[in-house]
């Protein structure tokens, strides 16, 4: 079924800068550059995120694909001297607008870091509901905290592990249960998009299985967007691929398709293992 | 698309970031208003001096004729003899503490010497009073002048009074020595273990390895952590006031009472009597910060220089 | 690099360098030794000379025996209270703008200004406030004398607290901003948050430096045989006691003078054993 799609997304969109986007694209990024001082890090990025689906970003150290990422919920800006032009819609509405807040953006696209970042002074509890305590104009109350905080959990496949220790301090768990307790922090505010950057690079190979296993489960409610270096976990967990070299991304096919029979001689070099 | 609302201010955002700015700001408005005010409070008696303000030593309240030359010599005299006998030591507990000291007693040493930083300058005022003047009229003094027969040199000759320049200076001592060793500590510290190694791998001796490496590459470190000690003791007030004996003379000897800028001032504040003579007291603050700025600016660039060198 | 030196023997090589060891060692002792001798006469002195009334009572005048130093006592506790009151609010806000903008200029010359400001001469910043604050309206108040301290403690805590601000790591910050916090809400809920026992730490530290500051009291405070709580009043307070009594003549004043001088030691050394503790406490293995 594969062979018979048209050629890959990526580079038609790249040649007509102002293609329309896939008709199920969440997010679409369209003419994306990203500086670092004079620096470009990403360049001319054109590319559809597709609602419910889980979208790896693969590519070698210094790829800009984790600056591509950060894009996507305007955390680049926070870097100083970072600098972002071009279109990333959110449902058909540009992030990048003038009279848009990063911080909805950032609502309603969570994100998780390579390294677990519990915040220390706050216990599991209120971890994961620190983004839903700050996002309501009222505080919550300590059952609505606690519901959340047991939903969030659940779906981050940690309750079972926590459920005893929801008042312990977070620095307490161990890095896997600390990194899945930040992606319980982030689906707590029930983000439409979830941004993974390397969410597994300081685990050992078992909770990197459950975090992948989880990765797995989310597809379908939420939109994931995943940066990793290990391209066998961009083929165990993602429905499309991404493939970005040098800041540029170089081509987008469904995963199955990229790591069989790629289009580009430059994404076959990389995964077949020539060069990163 | 209604979904998706991403607009709004945030007021909170910008409320923080004037509030904080406003109060970095206050740092540097503190500093001009500083200067200003005691330029305003100086200024009548450096209208009515000029520089022979700097250079005359008639300090007469009665009559109105100011001169700060003897504070002036003063302070420059105690700061230095604090310095002479405070930086050898101080440099000396530094390496100590960076190079030799074993771990378990490097906190406790490093605790006791940062401790002397704590003692309020009026608490070694009063040892200085009741201990060290008695302790310097009755056996230093003497020892010095008869025993040694340094009694005829112009820095040990006339009276032992106790209350002296040598008080001040000893004084002085202790009390920048907490500050010249931590900084030192700080910067030898900062010296990359590479240069330590290469020393070593040549077949240095570890005292070769610290001569010959560690202290010339802190050097400048070292010098500005002595200028701090020298911006700390050249305005050091009331421990100097309380044992030097206050007196508007320039004397050779180390045993006859002087007077420091800073301790004109507290000295004689309560006693001024009239504008002219408050603010002569002003204008002597005023030189003494003029002074203490150009130290501190030299010391923070020194030690700045290596800290960043060290990043690097 | 010792290459102008003719070559000595190892043996002797070895030897100057265990003996500038030891002469290292001796500096060490010759520097504690001031403390262990003022210490140990503050404790001697000032003991004996310590009783229930110096807390309680106020002080006598000359040739009664008895009297305390309670109105000092208090005068510190209310100068230390104004001075924290101004200085650590604007001193951790300065603190914390110098960490969020570590490569800006403002930052750059406000945090060398605040090191210029911490080296000066603390009888200047009281020359200043007598001039900004006493002269105008004409008499010494307590209000003047915490103003001072303030101005003292202010780039103390503003450097400190940058310092503090600083271990926390960016990731952390990062977290906050990706799940939606606002900047304001970040910085204070999650790094300050965090940071907060490194910046007690150093606001101790500056309460136990200003704590012992004499002379910016001497055209502010001014000192007050009376009781007085008053803002608007001249006050006393324990170091310009001690002073006072210090350099009179009289031998009971005298050692009024020696137990003020261990309890304001004691002050001191509580606040900053205090402030030690706090940092072992939180950062205790974390700290590299």
């Amino acid at each position: 079924m594969a062979t018979t799609e048209p050629q890959v997304l990526a580079t038609d969109v790249a040649a007509t800068a102002v293609a329309a986007p896939a008709a199920n694209a969440l997010i679409s990024v369209r003419a994306l550059d990203a500086f670092f001082g004079a620096t470009r890090a990403v360049r001319d990025v054109n590319l559809d995120f597709l609602e419910g689906q889980v979208t790896a970003i693969i590519g070698p150290s210094g790829c800009g694909k984790s600056t591509l990422l950060r894009c996507l919920n305007r955390m680049h800006e926070t870097v100083t001297t970072a600098r972002v032009e071009g279109e990333v819609r959110l449902d058909g509405k540009d992030i990048y607008e003038r009279s848009v807040n990063p911080i909805e953006v950032r609502r309603r696209i969570g994100m998780v870091f390579q390294r677990p970042t519990p915040f220390p002074t706050m216990s599991v509890r209120d971890n994961v509901t620190a983004g839903f305590r700050a996002a309501g104009r009222a505080a919550p109350s300590r059952a609505e905290q606690h519901a959340i905080a047991e939903w969030a959990l659940h779906r981050a496949a940690l309750w079972a592990e926590v459920k005893d220790r929801l008042n312990d301090s977070a620095m307490a768990l161990s890095g896997g249960q600390q990194q899945r307790l930040c992606i319980a922090r982030a689906l707590a505010t029930k983000p439409r998009v979830l941004l993974l950057d390397e969410p597994t690079a300081s685990l050992d190979p078992l909770s990197t299985q459950k975090i992948e296993e989880l990765v797995y489960e989310l597809r379908g409610d939420v939109t994931v967007v995943i940066v990793t270096h290990n391209m066998q976990q961009a083929a165990r967990v993602s429905d499309r691929t991404a493939f970005m070299l040098l800041g540029d991304l170089v081509e987008v096919a469904p995963t199955s398709r990229m790591f069989t029979s790629p289009s580009d001689e430059r994404t076959e070099a990389y995964i077949t293992g020539r060069f990163g | 698309m209604a979904s998706t609302q991403l607009h709004g201010a945030s007021v909170g955002d910008r409320i923080y970031r004037y509030t904080t700015t406003a109060f970095a700001l206050s740092i540097p408005l503190l500093l001009v208003l500083l200067a200003f005010e005691v330029a305003v409070a100086a200024w009548p008696a450096l209208k009515a001096f000029h520089l022979g303000f700097l250079t005359s030593s008639a300090w007469d309240a009665v009559n109105g004729t100011f001169g700060a030359a003897p504070a002036i010599y003063g302070t420059i005299v105690s700061s230095l003899l604090a310095l002479l006998i405070a930086t050898p030591l101080a440099i000396g507990v530094a390496i100590f503490l960076s190079e030799f000291a074993p771990s378990w007693l490097r906190q406790p040493v490093a605790f006791l010497v940062d401790l002397l930083a704590a003692i309020p300058s009026v608490v070694y005022g009063l040892w200085g009073i009741f201990v060290l003047v008695p302790f310097l009229r009755e056996q230093v003094m003497p020892f010095l002048a008869d025993r040694l027969h340094l009694g005829d040199t112009p820095l040990f000759s006339g009276p032992a009074y106790g209350p002296s320049m040598l008080a001040a200076g000893l004084i002085l001592a202790i009390m920048v020595l907490p500050y010249i060793s931590s900084v030192t500590r700080e910067v030898l510290m900062a010296v990359p273990r590479s240069q330590r190694e290469a020393a070593l791998a040549l077949g240095a001796t570890r005292w070769e390895m610290i001569w010959g490496a560690v202290l010339p590459y802190a050097s400048s470190g070292v010098m500005g952590s002595v200028i701090l000690g020298l911006g700390r003791a050249l305005g050091e007030t009331m421990a100097v006031t309380m044992v030097i004996g206050n007196r508007h003379e320039i004397s050779s000897s180390l045993f006859a009472p002087g007077y420091t800028m800073a301790s004109v001032i507290a000295n004689e504040f309560s006693e001024a009597t009239n504008d002219m003579h408050l603010s002569a007291l002003m204008a002597v603050g005023a030189v003494l910060l003029a002074i203490t700025l150009m130290v501190n600016i030299i010391a923070r660039w020194l030690v700045w220089r290596v800290e960043r060198r060290g990043q690097a | 690099m010792t290459s102008r030196a003719p070559r000595r023997s190892i043996r002797a090589r070895r030897a100057r360098s265990a003996a500038m060891v030891a002469l290292t060692v001796v500096a060490a002792l010759l520097a504690t030794l001031p403390l262990v001798l003022i210490l140990g006469l503050l404790l001697k002195q000032g003991a004996s000379s310590l009783n229930w009334a110096f807390f309680t009572a106020m002080p006598k005048p000359v040739g009664e025996t008895g009297g305390g130093m309670a109105n000092a006592l208090a005068g510190t506790l209310m100068l230390i209270a104004i001075a924290s009151a101004i200085g650590l609010p604007v001193g951790i806000g300065a603190g914390m703008y110098l960490a969020e903008h570590r490569g800006g200029r403002l930052a750059s010359v406000v945090r060398f200004l605040s090191d210029v400001l911490n080296g000066l001469p603390s009888i200047v910043v009281g020359i200043f406030a007598w001039q900004f604050l006493v002269r105008p309206v004409k008499h010494f108040s307590a209000l003047a004398g915490g103003i001072a301290l303030a101005a003292m403690m202010i780039p103390l805590v503003a450097r400190a607290t940058e310092e503090m601000i600083r271990l926390v790591p960016n990731s952390l910050r990062e977290a906050a901003l990706a799940l939606g916090y606002p900047r304001w809400r970040t910085s204070l809920t999650v790094v300050l948050r965090t940071a907060l026992p490194g910046i007690v730490t150093g606001a101790l530290v500056a309460v136990a430096r200003i704590a012992g500051e004499t002379a910016p009291l001497l055209f502010t405070a001014f000192g007050n045989q009376f009781w007085s709580t008053s803002l608007t009043q001249p006050i006393s307070a324990l170091p310009l006691q001690i002073f006072s009594y210090a350099i009179s003549p009289y031998e009971e004043w005298h050692s009024l003078a020696w137990a003020g001088a261990l309890v304001l030691l004691a002050l001191v050394l509580v606040i900053s054993l205090i402030a030690r503790y706090v940092t072992r406490s939180r950062f205790g293995h974390g700290h590299d």
